[in-house]
């Protein structure tokens, strides 16, 4: 899995997208998400490049949105991001031992977010929004729904063959 | 007021976007929405068009075309297909059946084994109109949703789509406008229940310079997607309203809030206006008119404050979400100082069948305070899990039992919890209640955004309160010390009680906690917060106590309180479960009864799965 160290932020990158939305500091969560789209976490160097481009504000307001956001990450992604929706309809229908599950078969060390080998990132959402499949999960934006411990686990492993 | 003549006649543009559609012969109706498609809906489209059904291919005389549409609301059992012309819906349907139902449509028959089986007659529904699900539903903010193809403006020009904002521009009467919203008695739809002629009216009182409308899609709560499904599957109605409402305030920019986990609705919500400014039905100049308006789509970044107006504000202009003091009325100063109207998805999805209908028909429905009809995602314990659209002075029974079918696997209702994580929990003395929102203000809940979650007799209501608390304590954003430290107290006395080490006390510090968060919290995240804990204290006392005196949850599903015991006369000795369990826990000779010793097990569950004489008892 190759993500850019942080010192090979691109600023040419950058810079095009601080222009694609004039510069304006409204748009700072909208340059945010396009930074982690190619980054897939927003580096530091690139939340204080930004922060001193666009006018009207500082590194200190970029790290104060990047943080309050959930959407954000501060630690690079795996290639594949996991997300278990924790929603009321998926609680109640088991969402919490299809997570158990998840956790064990990728062998995620308690307290990270992402996989030693950088293969999958793992984190609880609060709804999707597709509550009548639940217990859902998406990965990479596709959805799994109505997912079991077992059924899971094929599905990481399906994901697992891909990467042998 | 003078009336304009508009240069787009949309008569005209109706009766064209027709001819397209009669085109395309019989319509073939495909669930390509958010659940169907986790399902493989866009597999039947592709089979569907192979065998011919194409709507891009010209006319013969047995025409058919497949058309991916929005939600049709019947989650549960997709992937739907629905023939319109014959009142057929297939359920369940999947690409290898495509063929089958293709031919069938030929031969005029029907495929039996895809039809819905109603799980009250135990029969099979041949007519949709037959179908309680759809049959009990009045639906006018969703009348389009899965029944056009949300990508296409011409089918919704069909369906009507801009033909009250044209009445609207060409009568250009602001005046009007808002006396009809008015009198419909519409109230806001995202939980609040604020009257919306009122709050259009004092915006329009500050007009004259730049002022904004935008539309709260921040749909946080979880268990519920009824605005996903309105910008999802007839985004042109959102689009449609919101216009309405700008030319009624005098604004000329417009703001559509969308919540980052919707990316399907992202995308067809800037398709839709790309394809309405194309053809003047939004933009510069709308139809001829002096009217402008332009719509920005904004996506949300994953916090559940920004649902709240004033932090949906400061996201919009790029800052922390975090809500402002409420002495300062958003009608004269909001986003960027200027006067803004902020309503919810599905009271903009009102608006145009205000207007084409009139106050009148609106009004005629629903309750005394409570008027014409509301959505509600109905999710959990239920048979029909899905989306509905009902008059409010629908009761919770006929929604649970009618509309829903009853309870999953014939377990026993317990309880509804409604309106997310702000609102709170209904039992069965409050089957037969009207759902309006005075009526459930009353009793502690709240309509909210309108997610209903059933939950039956498995459902341990401390550990459901725990999860809001806990939700709404990871969502608080710290600005007041009431909410970010008190939700903090809540959640850690509910999880200690949960783990079996509750004190009676505790039970009063919670209520005195939830009083304090209510009147000390600026916005709605906060005063609503302890709702959950509160109602289903209210209720469910006896559970709570459960679980602090006599260390039980009645439910058997807080792990810490499970106990696993053999029954001594089922048990014929096998030895499976002691081969299966993970620690030995499990004592005991062959062809003996076996004991767990309570000191090892870890409460896993192993035995019960393999126990083939279902000796095993949780206590």
């Amino acid at each position: 899995m190759v993500v850019e160290a942080p010192s090979s932020v691109d600023t040419r990158k950058l810079d095009e997208i601080i222009n694609a939305y004039e510069g304006k500091k409204s748009y700072l969560i909208a340059m945010l998400q396009r930074v982690q789209e190619i980054y897939k976490y927003l580096p530091e160097e690139a939340m204080i490049y930004i922060g001193t481009k666009v006018e009207g504000i500082s590194p200190a307001t970029v790290l104060g949105v990047a943080t309050f956001y959930a959407q954000f990450s501060l630690e690079p992604k795996g290639k594949y991001e996991i997300k278990v929706c924790d929603g009321t309809a998926c609680h109640v229908r088991g969402s919490m031992p299809v997570l158990e599950a998840v956790k064990n078969k990728i062998k995620l060390t308690d307290g990270k977010m992402t996989t030693d080998n950088g293969l999958f990132s793992l984190e609880t959402v609060s709804c999707l929004g597709a509550c009548s499949l639940a217990p859902a999960i998406v990965i990479n934006e596709k959805i799994y729904p109505k997912m079991t411990p077992d059924a899971v686990e094929i599905v990481i492993d399906t994901l697992l063959k891909e990467n042998m | 007021m003078e009336k304009i003549k508009l240069t787009v006649d949309i008569k005209e543009e109706q009766k064209k976007a027709q001819e397209i559609i009669n085109k395309q012969g019989r319509r073939i109706l495909v669930c390509a929405s958010t659940g169907c498609l986790a399902n493989g809906a866009l597999d039947l489209i592709e089979k569907f068009k192979e065998l011919g059904a194409n709507a891009d291919i010209l006319t013969k005389e047995d025409k058919m075309s497949v058309i991916p549409t929005g939600c049709i609301g019947f989650c549960e059992q997709g992937c739907l297909v629905v023939i319109p012309d014959r009142k057929l819906t297939y359920v369940h349907v999947k690409k290898e059946d495509v063929e089958e139902i293709y031919d069938s449509l030929k031969n005029n028959t029907i495929v039996e084994r895809l039809l819905y089986v109603d799980p009250a007659l135990n029969s099979k529904v041949v007519n949709n109109e037959e179908m309680n699900f759809y049959a009990k539903q009045t639906r006018t903010a969703m009348k389009n949703c899965g029944l056009i193809n949300p990508e296409s403006l011409d089918e919704a020009i069909a369906a009507g789509a801009y033909s009250a904002l044209s009445k609207v521009l060409e009568e250009n009467d602001q005046e009007f406008v808002i006396s009809e919203i008015e009198k419909s008695g519409l109230r806001g739809r995202g939980g609040g229940g604020f009257a919306t002629g009122k709050k259009w009216r004092s915006v329009y009182q500050h007009r004259g310079g730049k002022s904004y409308v935008i539309c709260n899609g921040d749909e946080g709560d979880p268990g519920a997607f009824m605005d996903r499904s309105v910008m999802e599957d007839d985004p042109n109605k959102l689009l449609e309203g919101m216009a309405i409402a700008a030319f009624a305030v005098g604004a000329d920019e417009g703001y559509i809030y969308v919540r980052a986990e919707y990316p399907l609705a992202i995308k067809r919500l800037k398709m839709a206006i790309a394809a309405a400014e194309e053809r003047n039905l939004l933009g510069k100049n709308i139809m001829g008119s002096n009217f402008s308006f332009h719509i920005h789509i904004k996506e949300g970044a994953g916090a559940f404050v920004c649902g709240e107006s004033s932090a949906l504000i400061a996201s919009i202009e790029g800052e922390r979400g975090m809500p402002r003091p409420k002495n300062i009325h958003m009608a004269e100063c909001g986003l960027f100082k200027r006067p803004t109207l902020l309503n919810n998805v599905e009271t903009f999805a009102n608006v145009p069948l205000i207007i084409t209908n009139g106050s009148e028909w609106f009004s005629a429905m629903g309750t005394e305070g409570s008027k014409g009809t509301k959505t509600f995602a109905l999710t959990g314990e239920v048979n029909n899990t899905g989306l509905i659209e009902v008059p409010m002075n629908t009761t919770l029974r006929q929604i649970v039992f009618d509309l829903g079918g009853g309870i999953r696997n014939g377990k026993k209702f317990k309880a509804v919890q409604i309106g997310g994580p702000s609102g709170g929990c209904l039992t069965e003395e409050h089957l037969d209640m009207p759902m309006d929102y005075d009526q459930l203000k009353k009793v502690g809940a709240m309509v909210g955004s309108g997610g209903l979650v059933v939950m039956n007799e498995d459902t341990c209501i401390v550990e459901v309160a725990r999860f809001f608390m806990n939700f709404t304590q990871h969502e608080s954003c710290g600005k007041c010390t009431p909410c970010r430290e008190g939700t903090k107290q809540m959640l850690a006395i509910l999880e200690r009680i949960v783990r079996g080490q509750g004190k009676m006390e505790d039970l009063d510090t919670l209520e005195e906690l939830g009083e304090v968060i209510k009147e000390g919290s600026l916005c709605g995240l906060g005063k609503s917060a302890p709702n959950p804990v509160l109602s289903t204290l209210k209720y469910f006392r006896d559970e709570y106590v459960a679980h602090i005196k006599d260390k039980k949850c009645p439910a058997g599903v807080c792990k810490a309180l499970k106990h696993f015991e053999i029954q001594e006369d089922k048990c014929k000795g096998c030895t499976k479960c002691a081969r299966n369990c993970p620690v030995g826990a499990i004592e005991g000779t062959i062809k003996e009864p076996h004991k767990i010793n309570q000191d090892k097990c870890i409460k896993c569950g192993a035995c019960i799965d393999n126990c083939p004489f279902k000796a095993i008892e949780i206590k």
